[in-house]
């Protein structure tokens, strides 16, 4: 359990730093400047307060900026008159003004920014929390954020010294690469002859790898955030899992010590390991029999508050696997897993169709059966059009037909689609690739290719070799590679993808998966001349997931780690998994 | 947050304000070692129950939570105390201008939280900072006194300067560089003090101080060909805010047609617009623009939109109806058709069973209340209602289960489904039974499912139904595990013992006696079973 990091594995940059930081500056903000003494939520409802100033911290969207008008304009005509300031955060985009000013009331409000997008969630992992960039930038197309973006990068380096080694794939990356370069050119000299800290720098857009976050998670940090939803960090249990009639917010991270030894494990070894840990638990409570005066004296001061620590701790995750087991096995949890490997696999598509279409025949979750659909299709290469007309069918008596609005937004994202009527070879064509050796089924798909921007799941696979060869068992408790994090059935893509270039360090020999990935314009490398970086530095790797990333894929790269000695730090727009994902592309809020 | 937390908390960002400027003398490393004890964790995860509790958790924890979600999720929701919005009392300064009183060294308004970012991001040393701050007063003082921007209807008007936080200007920049403050819009100021001395930025120029937050007058770019270059300025910076901005202004500027032109080969753009004017909800433009570009889909379905909007039944159906000759693909147009019939059947439904509901003449009301209005509900859910209110109805009326399968075309499958979801929930066994009952042509019954019988008996235990008709059902199973499967899973000891000995298996007998309780019929059963000399055993 918990395997140890190799002893000469880096050691990681202290992000409390970045925590202190925005912990200082909100509280500044809020009590120093504007001596906020209540917080409430924005929402389009009359302002209950009495106050003669109001100070709104706001994300900047035009929703918000009309809450806020309602309010202005409301305390208008009742002939109120207040000061308000709106200050955003990470910051003011100009639609959001100018809403302010046709709403009339611009120079009513005052206007501050707050440049707050890196929170630290934990010692690896640094979140912007947005999760609105996913659908703005993948279905809107809208790159409002590669801005944040950018200066998020630049507050990296410049607190922690430049990235020797820059690498990324997808547009958003790209983008968000080149305008971070200009920012850095233009306040040059900051980083200059400061020693990079860490080594290297892994931009990835999420939609190089859809798979990866449409998959059920297993390990046990990705099944809570499934089961119970993870926000920033931490998570609320109910009274099904605290066993009394109160919920409790619990923070997961690594100072959660038995959290800490489970959170990457796969969920099958979690509660041996749970009870043992119980058990030894136990016997420690047990040494205070025997003992003398002074011995339990000692016991009390020393050691009591500590075992009662981990107590608590235990029982909690003993209940939150206990409720994610009750959950797990009344939704046929095993068989969902089964369909998922084979679409993972691309066999037994048939059966895996009439799995999805029962799900939705059954009303089961709307979310649900939507994320088994979009994996379908993005496994397949789209759905035939006779399936995808049926599952649509179904779909919307079952759930509502406003969703063809949500259907139309999974097409314009890709997540969702229709073979197009002469793809029809691409049945062939996989027949084929089977048959024939790579290569050949290389040239057969080059020649297809230009017809539609595809998943070509099935083909990257392959090449990637994602899916490992099972002999035997695949031992769970000691994982050979990534593939643990999906019962050994499947490596995530996007880890895969960061493993090999890093083993490279460039993209060489990966021609093919870039353009089966249809990222042939923006996959890149960059390398700093003068390598002033240490070899620890040089095993310190920060990836960043434009547009979230799963606890799985953290899981599995923290493994990659262990096994070769690296450490790897995340950046994320936000933590996100299937639900989140389906969520955002929805067009009716559940 | 609770009130005594913040008010507590006070002393602490005055202290870390003195520690981030101690940090930006000193340098990096210094800063990291410094002891920050408030923020020194207690070295324990710590859950948050009373406001004293809440107190503990926001000092010791490393990592706290923020939330910015303004998603309107339920299961989002964390405290309120950690959400992003406030209302505040009690402020000192009642200054009306204090935006422009209140300017530090470095023309930042005191106390913006991009002064103090600035000072910590900065790693560059005391000689850096001096030399900015020097720089700022400089042209602070000497901006005092500048000219406001040209006109109240400017884009600069609304664009207030001020530096990006954390952005440090290079010298070049700062000369040219006003501060904020005196951009900020007064209203009220004759015209003649206003005057444009910014006429001669470049397109570049223009992009980069928008980039940054800057004010910037974007009136001189006058002729098409200034404004396209702005935009594909703007494009080439990748930065959407600026793109926006610069769209904002082409859309005032320009007339809808040369806008939708120019923008259809610049894919990028276009993009952002229809963002922008689905955010600001300007629908007309955007179906002007669709049409424009005869995306006669998005068209349809931008409108179709709409109806989430209406929340009266009745004009939701109106509008509903609008939709129907809209241009969707074959297949849409059939769901949008298919949606208006559903909402005016539920209409029709709806004040029908109310009204029988409150007259309360009819058993099943009066014996089920109906929990929630059946309208804008999925057609499964419509027909599940009916089955369960309306299942003996006659064909001709609206309601009735078999009216709604015909007239929406619902499977078999799922009609089959759906009913005997409905009719176990009543335990009407009986209807369940007629559901699967078939007569051939020579008049023999035959029980048929299209659904499958281990599908009928997972749904039917989960309607509770006794174990005579559980077992009625599994023994239609066909495949031998499945059904041993779902008899032992569901306590049919009959039909597991029965099939046991049809199989010949007499060590599966002699295991599943332990599974019985002592003395009951069924162990008595197993046991004549197991001496009884008829059956010749396979093991």
């Amino acid at each position: 359990m918990a395997f140890p990091h190799r002893p000469d594995a880096p050691e990681l940059p202290d992000f409390s730093m970045l925590k202190r930081l925005a912990r200082d500056q909100l509280i500044y903000l809020l009590e120093q400047q504007h001596e906020v003494d209540k917080l409430y939520k924005v929402e389009n409802k009359p302002a209950l307060s009495s106050s003669e100033q109001l100070c709104f911290l706001v994300r900047p969207r035009i929703r918000n900026m009309r809450y806020i008008a309602n309010l202005v304009n409301a305390d208008k005509v009742a002939g109120r008159t207040r000061k308000y300031k709106v200050i955003f955060s990470p910051q003011k985009f100009y639609a959001c003004e100018m809403v302010l000013e046709e709403e009339g009331i611009y120079g009513d409000v005052s206007c501050d920014e707050w440049a707050f997008s890196l929170l630290p969630l934990d010692v690896d992992l640094l979140s912007m929390e947005l999760p609105e960039f996913f659908r703005d930038y993948f279905l809107e197309g809208d790159q409002r954020w590669i801005n944040t973006v950018a200066q998020a990068l630049h507050l990296l380096s410049t607190l922690y010294g430049p990235f020797p080694n820059c690498y990324g794939i997808g547009r958003c990356a790209k983008m968000s690469y080149e305008l971070w370069r200009q920012l850095e050119e233009e306040e040059d000299g900051e980083t200059k002859g400061r020693r990079p800290e860490i080594g290297h720098i892994f931009l990835l857009d999420r939609d190089v790898d859809f798979v990866t976050a449409l998959c059920s998670q297993v390990v046990y940090e990705g099944l809570v955030d499934d089961t119970f939803r993870i926000k920033c960090g931490s998570v609320d249990f109910g009274p099904e899992v605290t066993s009394s009639d109160k919920s409790l917010k619990v923070l997961l991270n690594a100072e959660d010590k038995v959290f800490s030894e489970i959170r990457n494990e796969h969920f099958s070894n979690v509660f041996g390991f749970l009870s043992q840990k119980a058990r030894n638990l136990q016997a420690q409570y047990d040494r205070r029999r025997g003992m003398d005066i002074k011995q339990m004296k000692n016991f009390v001061s020393r050691e009591l508050k500590g075992l009662k620590q981990e107590h608590r701790l235990l029982s909690l995750h003993i209940g939150a696997c206990e409720s994610i087991m009750k959950k797990k096995t009344k939704q046929d949890f095993q068989e969902l897993i089964k369909t998922e490997h084979a679409l993972l696999e691309g066999f037994n598509i048939r059966e895996g169709t009439s799995y999805i279409e029962e799900h939705i025949d059954r009303q089961v979750s709307p979310i649900e059966s939507l994320r088994l659909m979009c994996l379908l299709s993005i496994t397949e290469n789209g759905l035939i059009p006779k399936d995808y007309r049926s599952l649509k069918t179904q779909y919307l008596q079952s759930y509502g037909p406003e969703h063809l609005l949500t259907f139309s937004n999974l097409r314009r994202a890709g997540l969702l689609t229709e073979q197009a009527p002469g793809d029809t070879l691409t049945a062939v064509e996989s027949k084929v690739s089977k048959l024939v050796t790579d290569k050949a089924a290389g040239k057969i798909t080059d020649a297809f290719s230009s017809l539609a921007k595809r998943s070509n799941f099935r083909a990257i696979s392959k090449k990637l070799n994602l899916i490992p060869r099972v002999d035997g068992e695949y031992d769970l408790k000691v994982p050979r590679d990534m593939a643990y994090v999906f019962s050994g059935a499947y490596v995530p893509l996007s880890c895969r993808i960061v493993e090999l270039v890093l083993e490279r360090r460039s993209w060489q020999g990966l021609d093919e998966v870039v353009r089966l990935l249809n990222c042939s314009e923006c996959a890149f490398t960059d390398m700093a001349k003068e390598d002033k970086a240490s070899s620890e530095s040089l095993r310190l790797i920060l990836v960043v997931f434009l547009g979230g990333c799963t606890f799985s894929e953290i899981s599995a790269l923290r493994f990659l780690g262990r096994e070769k000695g690296y450490r790897f730090i995340f950046l994320t727009t936000a933590v996100t998994n299937s639900a989140r994902l389906m969520e955002a592309m929805s067009e009716v809020k559940a | 947050m609770p009130h005594s937390l913040t008010r507590k908390a006070r002393p602490v960002a005055a202290d870390a304000v003195a520690v981030l400027r101690g940090r930006a003398r000193c340098g990096r490393g210094d800063a990291k070692d410094r002891p920050l004890n408030y923020f020194k964790s207690c070295g324990s995860t710590l859950m948050s129950r009373t406001k004293g509790d809440e107190e503990e958790y926001w000092n010791s924890s490393k990592f706290k939570a923020f939330t910015f979600d303004d998603e309107d999720d339920e299961l989002s929701q964390l405290k309120e105390s950690k959400r992003a919005v406030n209302s505040l009392r009690d402020f000192v300064d009642d200054d009306d201008d204090d935006d422009l009183e209140r300017v530090s060294w470095s023309g930042e308004p005191v106390g913006s939280i991009s002064w103090s970012i600035r000072e910590t991001a900065g790693n560059s040393g005391s000689t850096h900072e001096g030399r900015e701050q020097l720089k700022s007063r400089n042209s602070f003082s000497s901006c005092a006194q500048l000219p406001k921007p040209a006109s109240t209807y400017s884009l600069s008007s609304f664009f207030r300067g001020r530096t990006r936080p954390g952005s440090f200007q290079s010298l070049s920049d700062a000369l040219s560089d006003t501060p904020a403050k005196s951009y900020a819009p007064e209203l009220g100021r004759p015209k003649g003090e206003y005057r444009d001395y910014s006429n001669d930025w470049s397109p570049s120029d223009t992009v980069r101080r928008l980039r940054k937050g800057k004010v910037c007058s974007l009136e001189r770019f006058r002729s098409l060909q200034d404004k396209l270059q702005l935009l594909e300025e703007a494009v080439s910076v990748h930065d959407g805010n600026v793109i926006t901005a610069v769209l904002i202004f082409l859309k005032r500027t320009l007339s809808k047609e040369i806008l939708f032109r120019e923008l259809e080969v610049r894919q990028v753009a276009l993009r952002h617009l229809i963002h922008y004017l689905k955010e600001i909800g300007d629908q007309k433009l955007l179906l002007d623009l669709f049409r424009f570009l005869d995306r006669t889909e998005e068209l349809a379905l931008s409108h179709y939109r709409e109806h989430l909007n209406i929340q009266d039944p009745e004009k939701r159906k109106e509008f509903l109806k609008t939709c129907i000759g809209l241009p969707f693909s074959a297949e849409d147009s059939a769901h949008i058709q298919d949606h208006y019939t559903l909402l005016e059947r539920q209409i029709i439904i709806e004040a029908n069973d109310r009204h029988l509901e409150s007259a309360g003449q009819t058993e099943i009301f009066r014996k089920h209340p109906r929990k929630a209005s059946i309208l804008n509900m999925p057609l499964v859910t419509t027909l599940f209602y009916s089955c369960f209110y309306h299942y003996t109805e006659a064909e001709g009326t609206f309601s009735s289960p078999i009216n709604l399968k015909k007239t929406f075309k619902i499977p078999d499958k799922q009609y089959v489904l759906t009913a005997l979801a409905a009719r176990a929930k009543l335990r009407a066994w009986h209807d369940v039974d007629a559901l699967f009952t078939t007569k051939n042509w020579l008049g023999y019954t035959k029980k048929r499912a299209p659904i499958g019988f281990h599908r009928v008996v997972e749904i039917l235990h989960k309607n509770n139904a006794p174990v005579q008709i559980l077992q009625e059902y599994i023994n239609l199973v066909e495949d031998v595990d499945t059904k041993l499967n779902l008899a032992t899973r569901f306590k049919c000891h009959d039909v597991v013992i029965d099939t046991y000995r049809d199989l010949k298996d007499r060590q599966q007998l002699v295991a599943y006696k332990s599974k019985v309780d002592k003395g009951s019929a069924e162990e008595d059963k197993i046991d004549a079973i197991l001496s009884s000399s008829q059956i010749r055993w396979k093991n």
